[in-house]
């Protein structure tokens, strides 16, 4: 079973989604981070984010 | 005046990156009004004030991008027009200029390999999406983002938990892992004090008073500010002691909440007296010490006495001539600054970035001047309805939910703080000021030196009418934030501001200045 | 069957086929269903009235060519007769880049999938200018295509025969580490296969001069294998198709008027949505405002994984994607987020040697608001001009969101 600490110690490797700050603070820092190219479900197009949900039923 | 709107379906850009592309385009050469925003309601209504809504834009829809500008000059408009999309994406600079940035948590994996944190602030109804996929992908998150509703919460947090994950939040602001500051967080020392926290700044509080009375922090485990309600029974807080309790780098062990209901208060408490041999220092800010007490455990009411409590058992106090004030201190500077102060001046406004630290302050007044008015008031019957119109002694949080709408965080975006800074100054009945500067990662890159101008400016402004304010600033950071705190600091020494050491401390002064009056 | 593993399997067959050029014949005799009265195009199904100028000229083209007409003016009445019949490639198991216009008499490439049994076919390339392809059909177009039939046909095929087979697959595998695409640029395959046909092309049992026109007329257009690439990739797309529960894209191409998809779970349906004009570099003398709508069954290289999905191994034609380097490797990795697997097979270089985006999946597509984007050709969208340049397109959103509904209304997603 999976624990909380196994995260501890061990280094952190940062998907970053949402307000770049936090991706800029992390790497100003040299922690291993990423920047997610984050866009609303279906590039925010209701239509299609609604065929998704009743194809994947 | 010429208004141009352009309308861009499916286009999305976070709050932030908008803000700062609006600022740089209304700086364009003959442009009157700019305004770069999602289509959502709230969002029209600022395109309304500033007179930039045309048809076009009010019939935009929430996923639609609006670029709205206004000017005399058809050839300024178009300039402009060309300018938007540099702007928008424009990267922080560095060497990972045009770096490709995945867009699916799928491409994420592959371009990172072992991710194991995931930090989200999207909007809040996309929110719990992507919290799950990143629960999924076997990431811890920091959910950032709000209005996550308590349903969805708990779905995640149930998964969280039966995955070995944490998810810190939702509305969760703050957190330490492995040394590593996350989202509005300060460079703190590594040390053997761990916490957890429902409380975002008043996490940040206790661990930079811990840093600078020489102690240090293992983890800082922040779970959003309703995981200790009956619904959510305090998931995430559990399984942060849990995992600080089995860490051998904990030695000592604090937990930060407003206080809880009272079955949760006592679930928190009876796990802890079961299962935890650890000292632990409980700070339910305000709530009952002698609870704490019973379990064999240290209780304390203000987050500086949870911080002082935590250094003292942890024994890693190193001498740092840090100094928090004593009450005569405080007494003294109080008589001194009420003498300048003119009659009809009665009241005190403490105008707060940090939530938590608006609550705190809120509770150490209650002995001094009673109950305050406030947006976020201790007691029901204090509510202001609306907190841009001040009365009485009041605290105000800006950074409550009603400010952040369609806005970023005060502690990013200082200016309308400094609007409401510069409104109070100039009213008759006003007495003291308290003035919280939260600054580490996360938050503006010098607040300081705002406010010190806009004291600077308030200054003159008493010179003239020959009144005299006290100014009371407490700021939250340390030495190795990139802010510097104390070059924050004589930036507003050196504008006039009163400087205090704490948050408890900076609202303890302001109660005893108008006591004196 | 679970999307999941429909689509692992579609991703296997995408991956685990094994193409050849066998042979060549013509199209009459080794099409399936090919007829007397029946032309072949590009894209999805489309009547004579509302096909494009180019489409139309190449029509036009075929009906003088197989005697069938004698002039323009014929032809066009003719082809609104109704005794002609139209039918995709598509449904003849054969693409044939823009017009894409196929008749009875043309010599056709034979390509065999070795490892699921399957075969396809495509014309062969005419060249740059004015071609049939891009609606032309003037004397010289006809003039040219009788050649093509009388002599070049009859040595290639005895050629390819004596070679006992080439293995495509391995062909384009080289070539995508030599700097093509293998849709826009085509230098290094075509450079390659003038090399391995060179050798059985000596032992032709044919006139010497015939020969050495065969050889020159391949060595001048640089275009020369993008025919056959894209009917190994037809080969290998038919593999994959018709798996049920499979949401991998199995088709994409478009007629000039329309972009149409197919998909491996969907059976025979085609999923269109109008065709987006794309945008690019023009030679000289001409504008955006000459090209036709994407046009050609050419996007069955992205289907496959290669053509604009292998861009950032083809830093020669960068200026197609926006000018530097980084925009064509930025374009492949966008690319991944819409595609279920890496190739095994066809790599890229410059991304260490990372496996191309292989399998458009119609869900990811979906969720990511991210199309597939195409580096193509351009038609003049009047007939008979010809080329006008090159640059880039994408698949349209509708396309997908018609195929997702379809699964949805048929079931065929449960």
């Amino acid at each position: 079973m999976k624990k909380v600490n196994d995260i501890f110690g061990k280094e952190l490797k940062v998907l970053n989604i949402g307000l770049e700050q936090f991706y800029e603070d992390l790497k100003s820092q040299d922690i291993k981070a990423i920047q997610m190219d984050w866009r609303p479900p279906a590039g925010g197009d209701s239509e299609a984010a609604d065929l998704l949900a009743a194809l994947l039923g | 005046m010429l208004i141009k709107t352009v309308i861009r379906h499916g286009e999305y850009y976070d709050s932030v990156k908008l803000m700062i592309a609006t600022k740089e385009l209304s700086e364009f050469e003959g442009i009157k009004e700019a305004a770069i925003l999602m289509g959502s309601d709230l969002n029209k209504e600022v395109l309304k004030r500033t007179g930039l809504l045309t048809p076009e834009s009010e019939a935009a829809v929430p996923e639609d991008l609006i670029i709205a500008i206004s000017s005399e000059s058809q050839d300024a408009i178009d300039k402009a027009l060309d300018a938007v999309d540099g702007l928008l994406n424009k990267h922080g600079g560095g060497d990972d200029e045009n770096e490709y940035r995945p867009k699916s948590f799928d491409s994420a994996m592959k371009t990172m390999p072992g991710l194991n944190f995931c930090i989200i602030s999207v909007p809040g109804k996309y929110a719990k999406r992507e919290a799950m996929k990143a629960l999924k992908n076997d990431m811890h998150v920091l959910l950032f983002s709000d209005n996550v509703t308590k349903e969805e919460e708990l779905e995640l947090k149930t998964y969280a938990r039966d995955n070995g994950l944490l998810l810190m939040g939702p509305d969760c602001g703050t957190a330490m892992i492995n040394n590593v500051p996350l989202g509005f967080a300060n460079k703190i020392r590594k040390g053997n004090i761990g916490l957890v926290g429902a409380a975002g700044t008043g996490m940040q509080e206790v661990m930079v008073l811990v840093h600078k009375l020489g102690g240090g922090i293992s983890q800082a485990i922040g779970t959003g500010g309703r995981d200790l309600s009956v619904e959510i029974g305090g998931i995430t807080m559990l399984q942060g002691i849990e995992a600080l309790n089995e860490d051998p780098d904990t030695k000592v062990i604090v937990v930060i909440s407003k206080p809880p209901a009272e079955e949760i208060s006592d679930k928190m408490l009876s796990y802890i007296k079961e299962n935890v041999k650890k000292p632990v220092v409980i700070n339910f800010i305000g709530g009952d010490k002698k609870k704490v007490e019973a379990i064999g455990k240290i209780g304390a009411t203000t987050l500086e006495e949870a911080a002082v409590e935590a250094v003292k058992i942890a024994e890693a106090g190193l001498s740092s001539g840090f100094k928090i004030e004593t009450d005569e201190e405080l007494k003294a500077i109080a008589e001194r600054e009420a003498k300048l102060i003119k009659p009809g001046q009665k009241y005190l406004r403490g105008l707060y970035s940090g939530g938590t630290l608006c609550y705190e302050s809120m509770l150490v007044l209650r002995d001094y001047i009673g109950d305050v008015y406030s947006n976020t008031p201790l007691n029901k019957t204090m509510k202001l309805e609306d907190a841009t119109n001040t009365t009485g002694n009041c605290c105000i949080d800006y950074g409550d939910d009603q400010f952040t709408v369609g806005r970023a965080h005060p502690m990013i975006d200082t200016t309308l703080r400094e609007e409401e800074f510069m409104k109070e100054i100039q009213k008759d009945d006003v007495a003291v000021i308290i003035l919280d500067v939260v600054i580490g990662y996360g938050t503006h890159s010098d607040p300081a030196g705002v406010f010190a101008k806009r004291i600077k400016q308030a200054k003159d402004i008493f010179a003239q009418n020959g009144r005299h304010v006290p100014i009371i600033c407490y700021i939250c950071g340390t030495d190795e934030d990139p802010q510097n705190w104390a070059m924050q600091k004589s930036k507003l020494e050196e504008a006039g501001a009163i400087i205090v050491n704490t948050n408890a401390k900076a609202s303890k002064l302001a109660g005893m200045i108008i006591n004196e009056l | 069957m679970d999307r999941k593993l429909a689509n692992e399997e579609a991703l296997k067959r995408l991956q685990d086929s094994e193409v050849y050029l066998v042979g060549a014949g013509k199209a009459i005799d080794v099409v399936p269903g090919m007829k007397k009265n029946l032309i072949l195009h590009a894209g999805p199904p489309v009547t004579w009235e509302k096909m494009c100028g180019p489409m139309q000229g190449a029509v036009i083209g075929a009906l003088i060519y197989e005697g069938m007409a004698k002039d323009e003016e014929s032809a066009r009445k003719l082809a609104a007769s109704g005794e002609i019949e139209f039918e995709p490639n598509h449904h003849h198991q054969s693409v044939c880049p823009m017009a894409g216009v196929m008749s009875a008499s043309m010599p056709v490439f034979i390509m065999e999938n070795k490892k699921y049994g399957n075969f396809s076919y495509t014309n062969m390339n005419e060249g740059l200018g004015k071609c049939l392809r891009f609606g032309a059909f003037g004397d010289s177009v006809i003039e040219r295509l009788h050649w093509m039939e009388d002599e070049m046909y009859p040595v290639l095929k005895e050629a390819i025969e004596l070679s006992g087979g080439i293995d495509w697959k391995a062909l384009v595998i080289q070539a995508l580490q030599m700097g093509d695409d293998c849709h826009n640029r085509n230098r290094a395959a075509t450079a390659m296969f003038a090399k391995i046909i060179g050798q059985y092309l000596s032992k032709v049992n044919a006139d010497k001069e015939k020969i050495s026109k065969v050889f020159e007329f391949i060595n001048g257009n640089e275009h020369f294998t993008i025919n056959i690439t894209m009917a190994m990739c037809k080969a290998i797309t038919d593999a994959a198709h018709n798996i049920p529960g499979s949401t991998i894209v199995t088709a994409m191409a478009r007629n000039g008027v329309e972009f149409g998809i197919r998909v491996s779970g969907l059976g025979d349906e085609w999923f269109t949505a109008p065709a987006n004009t794309p945008k690019g570099l023009f030679f000289p003398g001409f504008t955006q405002e000459d090209a036709n709508p994407d046009i050609g069954d050419s996007t069955i290289t992205e289907t496959t994984g290669i053509g604009g999905f292998a861009m950032a191994g083809a830093p020669a034609i960068v200026a197609f994607v926006g000018g530097t380097y980084k925009d064509a490797v930025n374009f492949t990795l966008e690319m991944y987020e819409i595609t279920g697997a890496e190739n095994k097979n066809f790599k890229i270089p410059t991304l260490d040697f990372r496996g191309t985006p292989t399998g458009i999946d119609v869900v990811k597509v979906l969720e990511t608001g991210l199309v597939p984007r195409i580096n193509t050709g351009m038609a003049h969208k009047e007939p008979g001009v010809g080329q006008v340049g090159a640059g880039l397109v994408t698949a349209p959103m509708e396309c997908f969101k018609k195929a997702a509904r379809y699964m949805v209304e048929k079931g065929l997603n449960k």
